[in-house]
């Protein structure tokens, strides 16, 4: 009995032992922040890898996400008459939840891979032995940038897609299927509340948190070579993808 | 490791000289701190560097330089910026004064004119070479080589071996060198430390080493075919 639970509970253990670890890391990280010297170059590098390079697969994700989700309402909404409900209907879709969970899986699959892949790459090629033999610690230098974009640009990518959006939606629904556009818009007004797009906005700040923790994480801790750093890369964007959508879940029940 | 017992004398080339896992590069990684030992202690000058807190140790890190087996070079950064890393982050020096110890340390390893190209267009001994000016930018008192000709042709081995000396000629510095290959080890060393089995069974001047006694010792260096030492 004994055996079977040990056996049964290894896998348990085996990912909370993982989850420490990603803690210890995200702390040391916080605190080497507030500690010179302060690389403010190589931070808005980062912020420039996780937000501006993302912005293309963003705009595109957000503007098809927006046009689909007015098509589909569209065809529910037309049953009993209520059209003028699609743009409330894709607003508050796009700002409570799509917004902000398609650009942080967006911004995993670009960043949080090429994150892991870096890091990796620099594990296994002494690159982060050699900042620690030249007195840089790579936390503050490697993790904390990245983890720091991360927190900062999620949000602010997640606005732009919450925008373009609801313009997506407002083509479909307006453009195409003749929604009246007083109407699309008055509902989006009456509907949609400041507290939707904030909550919005921190659920993606805490995607961006752990995506960019998880990636550095996996990056940080890479072994065996050029297969490590594959498996490091798939790893981190399978793990922060289940990540991002258990904490949705969390957020979600907490904040609405 | 195991009962380990070393002195490295001060402005000398020690070669560390140990079959291929034998532990060199362990060594080397528990002298500039990288690795913390289960037991002992090792001292940098006055210092017991194993009881030291990251701080502290950073401090005693920047007496050090370091050339790493594939150079570490950043594959981000330019050559030039690569050298000037450890200036930027140690110096408060002008940009124009770091370009021109830049210049001045590629110019000694016989790299002028590469400052803007990437790792990636390098060879394999001129990454070395780069590696080099990046771990003497900051004229350190101590050199650490980690088998700095491994996967070099003859003739690109033959100028690193001489780069090393030239080096260690003008900066008089303490250097350790870690590298499995004979010609090499008595063509630059000052002192030879045979490295068997995690302990050190024979150190010396290079004549020391040629006349051992020691049958693992005899055997290496005849490069006979390995095999477990007789005693």
């Amino acid at each position: 009995m004994v055996k079977f639970l040990e056996y049964a509970g290894r896998p348990f253990v085996g990912i909370l032992e993982e989850f420490g670890r990603v803690m210890l890391l995200f702390l040391s990280a916080t605190v080497w922040a507030f500690r010179r010297p302060f690389r403010f170059r190589v931070v808005f590098k980062q912020m420039e890898t996780v937000g501006v390079n993302s912005l293309t697969v963003v705009l595109i994700t957000a503007v098809s996400s927006g046009m689909v989700l007015a098509l589909q309402s569209y065809y529910g909404f037309r049953m009993f008459g209520g059209e003028g409900l699609v743009g409330a209907t894709v607003a508050l879709s796009l700002t409570r939840e799509i917004g902000p969970v398609f650009t942080a899986l967006m911004v995993t699959g670009r960043a949080g891979s090429a994150m892991a892949a870096e890091i990796g790459t620099m594990r296994v090629k002494e690159q982060i032995d050699a900042l620690y033999a030249m007195s840089v610690n790579p936390v503050q230098f490697l993790v904390m940038p990245r983890v720091f974009a991360g927190i900062l640009m999620l949000p602010l990518l997640t606005i732009v897609a919450d925008f373009v959006g609801i313009a997506g939606g407002y083509f479909v629904g307006v453009q195409l299927l003749d929604i009246n556009s007083g109407i699309f818009m008055a509902r989006i007004y009456e509907m949609v509340t400041m507290d939707d797009i904030f909550n919005g906005l921190i659920k993606s700040a805490c995607f961006g948190l752990i995506l960019s923790v998880v990636s550095c994480y996996k990056g940080f801790y890479t072994t065996g070579g050029a297969e490590g750093v594959g498996r490091a890369a798939t790893q981190a964007v399978v793990i922060s993808t289940v990540s991002i959508f258990i904490s949705d879940f969390f957020l979600t029940a907490v904040m609405f | 490791m195991d009962g380990l017992d070393l002195e490295i004398p001060e402005a000398q080339i020690t070669v560390i000289l140990g079959q291929s896992g034998s532990g060199k590069s362990v060594i080397l990684k528990h002298i500039i701190g990288l690795m913390t030992p289960d037991g002992g202690e090792i001292f940098i000058n006055d210092t017991d560097i194993t009881k030291l807190n990251e701080r502290e140790l950073n401090e005693i890190r920047k007496q050090f330089g370091m050339l790493f087996q594939d150079a570490a070079l950043f594959d981000s950064m330019t050559v030039g910026e690569n050298v000037a890393f450890p200036l930027v982050e140690h110096t408060r020096l002008p940009k124009k004064e770091i370009r021109r110890i830049v210049e001045e340390k590629l110019k000694q390893v016989g790299l002028e004119g590469a400052t803007q190209k990437m790792p990636s267009e390098l060879s394999g001994g001129m990454r070395k070479r780069a590696g080099l000016a990046r771990a003497i930018a900051l004229d350190p008192k101590i050199i650490l080589f980690d088998e700095p000709i491994t996967g070099l042709d003859p003739i690109m081995s033959d100028a690193i071996d001489a780069l090393i000396m030239d080096t260690q000629r003008q900066t008089r510095a303490t250097c350790v060198v870690i590298t499995h290959n004979i010609a090499s080890t008595f063509k630059i060393a000052h002192n030879i430390a045979m490295l068997y089995e995690g302990k050190i069974i024979e150190f010396g001047n290079p004549d020391r080493i040629r006349n051992s006694g020691h049958p693992f010792v005899k055997r290496f260096i005849r490069q006979e075919a390995p095999g477990k030492c007789p005693n």
